[in-house]
């Protein structure tokens, strides 16, 4: 009885371990991205934004890996987690690893990963574990200016000029086969959301439909008609491009074996 | 200030307004240590100094960016990762301030922009090198904030109101990125063989760059007399060079990294470091856009703002189409 009390317990800490490494891949790999781009906006005020944005981004990344770390317990820590697993060991969602591409692709995954990010946190915020809890309660204040700002560009780029319009309609047709991806509930998130640990996304995916719908109404942009969705990140399967960039982010880690830096 | 203590050809100044009178007032209220603001008078060539000297600072921030922006997919923790994001983006605050306080002497940050984009305007020489290695953000740190804190604290005094307030800000966030730099080479100097050589090897290419940052020797540098009356220059280049100088080479003894010089000495009598001779051919080559980088340099800053060119349009229209919606209203 004993025995399996103790089993039980360590197949939850495990469970518990792999949500959390779900959440900061999510965010380490957007981070990336973002940090990627900087040096490259469309002006001044817009590099300031990038820069912050993955500093949340990496921010976060530390915390829920930080987290993970403490809760497996075989002595990893955040480092260990970010730069020493490989593509096939990573689980964040599909959207994250999609290029920048041109302003507006940025701006769909971001508006597209993003609203449905903060409905997460919010949710998380009640989460049984109180350090997730307390986690998701700063992370969404950080995502909740993000989004604001993101939804800005949406619609300044949807209802700018023709070119724009044209641009920011060609990001979300493209990136909308990712969004599929965010709402699949596999057998991890039913433990989550069975334990009251994750957020239930059933409950989260109606109400990030309402407010996707009603800024594409206000950014005149159409909703993607669609239907196929992508998936399999969340289950270590993902596109080539997460290769590339586990290549540029694990190099000196791989290159320096146990060095301090 | 990364903008290298370097004059430059005087723009043409315009002698009807800057009648006797006026300049000995101006010159009178400078001499008094009060501070010049926007709306008051000042001599053209006053101004027209003022603007370039800012315009190439808040350029230099901008440039800056791209050779430490080079690591940021790269910092080999998260933690170096977010102290490098939280630079990166603290030299974008810097351009945008330094932008603002050039405004404020008549001339659009779009014009200044344009300048720099199409090479007419100078950045400071420094960012015209590679960072090749991780060490090299630690020796960007350590060296060339630490030489910008130099040239800057005395302007945190400077005799034009908002560049000195500007300034202020500024150099706060340089020391702290100074440190962070140095930081991260005392630990590579504390870690494997492969660590110290890397170090090592950013210490020797940064160096010499470093001090050729705060310009030409005083022996050739024609107009720094006319800035020192104005007060918006208050140290030669060679004392700023020497007091840099003097306070890194013992950080660099501390961390057990060799200065790239064999004729640095110290003078045990003056309590100064005796440096070696400065390759000003390879200053004026670099100045002269034939350094490591400055072509991809000027190309990376071309690319973003003719790739953004469709959204910052984007933008205006749609704040046009606002404020007619709102007129309508
Ligand atoms: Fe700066
Ligand atoms: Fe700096």
């Amino acid at each position: 009885m004993t025995t399996r009390n103790q089993s039980s317990c360590d197949e939850s800490e495990m469970e518990l371990f792999s949500y959390l490494l779900r959440l900061g891949d999510n965010a380490l790999i957007l981070g990336q991205q973002l940090g990627a781009s900087v040096g490259k906006g469309p002006e001044l005020e817009e590099e300031m934004a990038l820069a912050n944005f993955a500093l949340d981004y990496i921010g976060q990344a530390r915390l829920f890996f930080g987290l993970a770390a403490e809760i497996e317990g075989k002595g990893r820590n955040e480092d260990d987690l970010a730069f020493l697993r490989d593509g096939i060991d990573f689980t964040n969602v599909l959207l994250v690893e999609q290029p920048n591409g041109d302003f507006a692709q940025t701006i769909a995954r971001q508006f597209f990963f993003e609203s449905f990010y903060l409905l997460q946190l919010r949710a998380l915020r009640h989460s049984e574990n109180s350090k997730l809890a307390e986690i998701a309660a700063k992370a969404g204040k950080e995502i909740q200016y993000h989004l604001r700002h993101t939804q800005q560009w949406l619609v300044r780029l949807g209802d700018g000029t023709v070119e724009s319009h044209r641009r920011m309609q060609a990001g979300v047709d493209r990136l909308w086969q990712y969004t599929g991806e965010l709402f699949e509930i596999d057998d991890l998130d039913r433990w989550a959301i069975d334990a009251g640990i994750g957020a239930d996304l059933a409950e989260i995916r109606q109400t990030w439909l309402a407010e996707i719908k009603s800024a594409f109404v206000e950014a005149t942009l159409e909703m993607p008609a669609g239907e196929w969705m992508a998936g399999g990140g969340k289950q270590g399967r993902h596109s080539e491009h997460l290769g590339y960039l586990l290549a540029d982010l694990q190099f000196l880690q791989r290159a320096y074996p146990g060095a301090a830096w | 200030m990364y903008t290298q203590g370097l004059d430059q050809k005087s723009d043409a100044v315009d002698p009807q307004r800057d009648d006797e009178v006026r300049l000995r007032q101006f010159q009178a209220r400078i001499d008094q240590e009060e501070k010049i603001e926007a709306k008051d008078w000042m001599p053209d060539a006053y101004r027209k100094t003022l603007i370039r000297q800012i315009s190439q600072h808040a350029h230099s921030e901008i440039v800056g960016m791209l050779p430490e922006g080079n690591w940021i997919t790269r910092a080999p923790t998260l933690r170096r990762k977010a102290i490098l994001l939280a630079k990166v983006q603290d030299e974008a605050g810097h351009g945008l301030y330094l932008y603002s306080a050039a405004e404020t002497l008549g001339v659009s940050r779009d014009e200044l922009i344009d300048q720099m984009l199409t090479g007419k305007a100078k950045y400071s020489s420094i960012f015209n090198y590679p960072t090749l290695t991780w060490a090299d953000i630690g020796a960007i740190g350590w060296l060339v904030d630490g030489a910008a804190i130099m040239n800057q604290i005395p302007l945190c005094r400077c005799s034009y109101g908002p560049y000195a307030r500007a300034m202020v800000r500024v150099c706060k966030e340089e020391s702290f990125h100074q440190r962070q730099g140095y930081e991260i080479m005392l630990t590579l100097s504390r870690g494997s063989d492969e660590q110290i050589r890397m170090a090592q090897d950013a210490l020797n290419r940064w160096w010499w760059p470093s001090l050729m940052m705060f310009g030409p020797g005083d022996a050739d540098s024609k107009h720094s007399a006319q800035s020192m009356a104005w007060k918006i220059k208050r140290f030669s280049n060679d004392e700023l060079r020497q007091k840099f100088v003097d306070v890194t080479v013992p950080q660099a003894d501390y961390i057990g990294l060799k200065m790239p010089d064999p004729d640095l000495r110290k003078n045990d009598e003056t309590g100064h470091y005796k440096y070696g001779e400065i390759d000003w051919e390879e200053f004026m080559q670099v100045l002269a856009g034939n350094g490591p980088c400055n072509r991809e340099r000027l190309e990376s800053r071309q690319h973003a703002h003719a790739e953004g060119q469709w959204v910052r349009d984007a933008a205006t229209a749609y704040a046009e189409k606002q404020a007619a919606r709102q007129a309508a209203a």
